[in-house]
């Protein structure tokens, strides 16, 4: 569209010819309230609060509905258009109940925002407000129904955003009411995107509603815990006597990779943090029960036990498996750990996806990877595989959201059918088994499907587990060979993607550099130079005896695999966990582990998107396993520098002190130091120290700090220098997808009740509806 | 039992009768997008049914391909669609300016009388039942009443019992075989 010249308030505004008003407004400025207008969906036109007046047009418009052309003139504020805001916002309150002292929107209601910038405080209307009782429709979503403005956000929201379609408008004029699909239930994906886009009291949240008010909170922007898209989500934290708890988790900034989305999980299953199950302080094995001890005592017991392992039996005794959910610096530190402090090479992690394959497969190519941002706006499609709906909301979301705006062409070759063909251009139903044949039935196939897949221009390939190792190979190389392909790869859990980037694997180094490769990571002491063990190896030698320790960070493998018990009687284990899972529950020494919420550090998602986490719950008891990882070299070796670089310029840091004018105001000079790479790492237990040094040795990860830091997702590249053929990759055997649904998680979600209420509440409803 | 009979069974028993369904599959094609038929559809099919029971809107939503909820939302609108059997004539009395100037109310409360219901009630043998309307385009004779689809206008209070008894008449025939008249209203097709 050419660009169009018109007025604003006096001021010339330059926009694509076509673009809304209130949009080409915004982008400059000038703010248009708004409560049915919600940029995405629909145009509603119903609240009336975006009226303007336009040169020669009798009437007020609404800049929602309003396109801009050449030479138009616009005024967006006078004493006309205030008068007429108002008068919208006295009927809107005829019967709004002005109960925002205990309402849950108090203090973020666009209602009670307007209503202070255009003073409609007093009504005119003597009769009795319509009173009716608020309705509960899941345990997530209450409906206050007095307070709903009808603006129809949610519907919309509902029924284009997540094309799920469960609300509706019932009745008309003041008795209209926002319905659920069900009798007074709601039978959906529960993603609670209603609730987040009610402008609002309306509709309010199960596990937020009555417990605090906005500004008691410290809103801490972090990423979700949960699956592989790495969504921002905002925690409401609030102090404690031991800390600080979470008590709302929302997507309140919309700054993140996700946009206006955030799902089920996101949203409600925070409560695993708060959970009385979590454990708080360590505990060690005496007299065959576990008994709670000191920090110190059981840092030195498992310390001093894996040293001697290490020098009597030598480092192929002992194994470490890593988790999904920790950090990339805890995965880096941890296979760093592994390598130089215990000498081993026995190293993995429950392996989702082949990740590894992907790098060897793209080695030698750059710029064949898609961001999760690309999938937004790509121009066509291949979905191999999966059920992004359930296991990757957000990239179900984009895809959704960039089919029904830009008209992507989605195409979808999956065994079973997915939600997702209904937005899909073609589908194509496969074999299960026959998804390594794709490729090459694309190339050759005379369906329309291949036709059309060959006539794309260029082409976005996302594929799941069901692609590995040789399967990976053979598609990345009709993709090369096609021309103008990215690809990516779907993984579970949030930091799956880290895990195998960090080098948590027997074969690999992090980078996915093969651990035999000449001059790799030569920086690092005594480096053993053969694989090791994976996993199942590791659990084979613990069952012969032959495994001397075991150090399990965050996995729960007995559960996972349904080990024997006394699979580890000989061998001294060590976990660090959020809870006593069932691995741990075997352990000699026991770690109270921080969550994802309660640390910093750096996650990267399943597409490769780098991301930083903020600190945002806290208590007492428990540490991030960087520091758990520290405190324990530091009982084995006696220079801790070797393992963490920290304090390189010394350990005493300007926080401010020197900087003349702005001298004491350590926060802005904190932001210019890390913004230009410099921050002090005074601590052993900084991970930014670590995050320095995988900058430097990690093929692929060269960051864009200053957008890390301002909390923007940078993409990695996914490389891996050194050619190495993908069948000898140990890696397409050892993968265990965990399927996840809308409301589970791994072994985490089972920690968390809202998940599990949600779940049941859906769960029935399925029953209930197929009764029908 | 027949392969036939028994795959009728399978089947749920059809919500309309062939002739309304024939209909409703040409309706569905008259249209550039099928939900244009929405509301023809369910007025047609108040009619043979009585009211828009659940089996009603499923149907419905089924044919137009959209939720059994986007059917309902619509229905919801309008006052002439109703979730609830009504009484066999439906009397819609007019309470609009014009109506209530010449003595609406006094109309609407002589049939509460006469029937021993209330304003929205329906006799306890199904034959009648009251609701206000609004404004049914008969100012010039108020007030106004409509039975089912048929207008009675200039009504004055004592002309109630004359209406009920007509419409009482027109059902005792079929009432000497009652399995022949099914409870249900009179489309003016009919």
């Amino acid at each position: 569209m050419p660009e169009v010249t018109f007025t604003v308030d006096g001021k010339k505004l330059r926009a694509p010819a076509g673009t809304l008003l209130i949009d080409a407004c915004r982008k400059a400025g000038i703010e248009i309230p708004a409560f049915c207008y919600y940029p995405g969906l629909s145009l509603q036109a119903a609240c009336r609060m975006c009226v303007v007046r336009q040169e020669k047009v009798p009437k007020l418009q609404t800049a929602c509905t309003t396109t801009v052309a050449e030479g138009q003139v616009f005024i967006t504020e006078s004493p006309e258009i205030a008068q007429a805001r108002k008068a919208t916002i006295q009927l809107l309150l005829g019967n709004h109940p002005l109960d925002c002292p205990v309402c849950d929107a108090g203090g973020e209601c666009e209602l009670q925002d307007m209503t202070f910038k255009y003073g409609a405080g007093e009504s005119l209307y003597a009769e009795a407000k319509h009173h009716r009782d608020e309705q509960q429709w899941s345990p997530a979503v209450f409906y206050d129904r007095p307070r709903c403005i009808l603006c129809y956000r949610c519907v919309r929201m509902c029924g284009e955003g997540m094309d799920v379609w469960a609300l509706g408008v019932s009745g008309r004029g003041a008795d209209s009411l926002i319905v659920p699909n069900q009798p007074n239930q709601l039978d959906c994906e529960q993603c609670g995107m209603c609730i987040d886009v009610c402008p609002v009291g309306a509709l309010t949240s199960g596990s937020y509603r009555y417990k605090t008010r906005p500004w008691e909170m410290t809103h801490v922007s972090t990423v979700c815990t949960h699956c592989a898209d790495g969504c921002t989500v905002t925690l409401g934290v609030r102090q404690t006597s031991d800390g600080s708890e979470i008590v709302r988790a929302d997507n309140r900034d919309k700054n993140g990779i996700n946009g206006d989305f955030l799902c089920a999980k996101g949203r409600f299953g925070f409560d695993f943090v708060e959970s009385p199950d979590r454990l708080r302080q360590p505990l060690v094995r005496s007299n065959g029960r576990l008994e709670p001890a000191s920090w110190e005592h059981a840092i030195r017991l498992a310390a001093s036990k894996l040293k001697e392992i290490r020098d009597t039996r030598g480092g192929a005794a002992i194994g470490v498996i890593g988790s999904n959910r920790t950090t990339n610096e805890e995965n880096y530190l941890l296979q760093k750990f592994a390598r130089t402090v215990l000498h081993t090479n026995n190293i993995d992690h429950e392996r989702s996806t082949d990740y590894a394959a992907l790098a060897r497969a793209l080695a030698g190519q750059s710029g064949k990877t898609a961001s999760l941002r690309d999938i937004a706006s790509a121009c066509a499609i291949l979905l191999i595989g999966g059920n992004p709906t359930d296991e990757h909301p957000l990239l179900a979301w984009l895809l959704r959201t960039n089919v029904r705006l830009n008209r992507a062409r989605l195409y979808i070759a999956n065994a079973k059918p997915i939600k997702l063909t209904r937005q899909a251009k073609d589908a194509l139903k496969i074999k299960s088994g026959d998804y390594n044949d794709l490729p090459a039935s694309l190339d050759a196939g005379r369906s329309a499907f291949a036709k059309a897949i060959r006539a794309e221009g260029s082409l976005l390939v996302i594929f799941g587990e069901e692609m590995r190792g040789e399967a990976v190979e053979k598609l990345v190389a009709w993709g090369v060979k096609r021309g103008n392909v990215r690809f990516a790869c779907l993984g579970d859990h949030s930091n799956s993607r880290g895990a195998a980037d960090m080098g948590l694997l027997p074969d690999l180094l992090p980078g996915y550099v093969p651990v035999a490769a000449p001059g790799a990571f030569s920086e690092y002491p005594n480096l053993p130079a053969t694989p090791g063990k994976s996993l199942p190896q590791m659990i084979e030698a613990a069952g012969k005896g032959e495994l001397g320790a075991l150090l399990v960070v965050g996995a729960d493998p007995v559960a996972t695999r349904k080990l024997d018990p006394t699979l580890f009687n000989s061998t001294f284990l060590v976990v660090q966990d959020l809870f006593l899972t069932e691995t741990a529950a075997l352990a000699d020494v026991v770690f109270p582990a921080a969550s994802l919420y309660e640390k910093s550090g750096t996650v990267t998602n399943t597409f490769g998107d780098l991301q930083l986490l903020r600190k945002g719950a806290d208590r007492a008891g428990v540490k991030p396993d960087f520091e758990i990882l520290v405190r324990l070299a530091g009982g084995i070796i006696d220079d801790i520098k070797t393992l963490v670089p920290f304090g390189q310029r010394g350990v005493t840091g300007d926080l401010g002190q020197s900087r003349g004018a702005q001298a004491g105001e350590a926060d802005r000079h904190a932001i210019w130091l890390e913004a230009n790479g410099l921050e002090p790492k005074l601590s052993p237990f900084d991970p930014l120290a670590i995050l320095d040094e995988i900058e430097r040795l990690v093929p692929g990860y060269p960051l864009d700090r200053i957008n890390l830091f301002a909390g923007n997702d940078v993409h990695t590249k996914l490389s891996s220098p050194g050619y190495v053929p993908v069948a000898e990759l140990a890696g397409s055997g050892l993968i265990a997808p965990a399927h996840d649904t809308l409301f589970t998680s791994g072994r985490l979600g089972r920690w968390s009740e809202a998940l599990k209420q949600l779940a049941q509440h859906q769960a029935k409803e399925l029953v209930e509806t197929a009764a029908d | 039992m027949s392969p036939k009979s028994k795959k009728e069974k399978s089947k749920s028993a059809p919500v309309f009768s062939a002739e309304l369904a024939a209909r409703f599959d040409a309706l569905v094609e008259k249209y550039p997008v099928k939900r244009s038929a929405l509301i023809p559809m369910l007025l047609y099919a108040q009619d043979e049914a009585g009211y828009l029971s659940d089996a009603v809107v499923a149907e419905v939503a089924r044919r137009i391909g959209i939720t059994e909820l986007e059917v309902r939302d619509v229905a919801s609108y309008y006052s002439m669609l109703r979730f609830k059997p009504a009484g066999r004539y439906n009397i819609q009395v007019c309470t609009n300016i014009s109506c209530m100037l010449r003595g609406a109310y006094e109309v609407s409360e002589r049939f509460q009388e006469e029937l021993g219901i209330g304003p929205q009630g329906v006799t306890p043998d199904g034959l009648f039942s009251l609701e206000e309307v609004e404004c049914i385009g008969a100012c010039c004779w108020a007030p106004a009443v409509q039975v089912n689809y048929d207008f009675h206008d200039e009504i004055r209070p004592d002309h109630v019992l004359g209406i009920l008894s007509g419409y009482r008449g027109k059902i005792r025939p079929a009432e000497k075989d009652p399995a022949k008249e099914p409870a249900k209203g009179t489309p003016p097709h009919a």
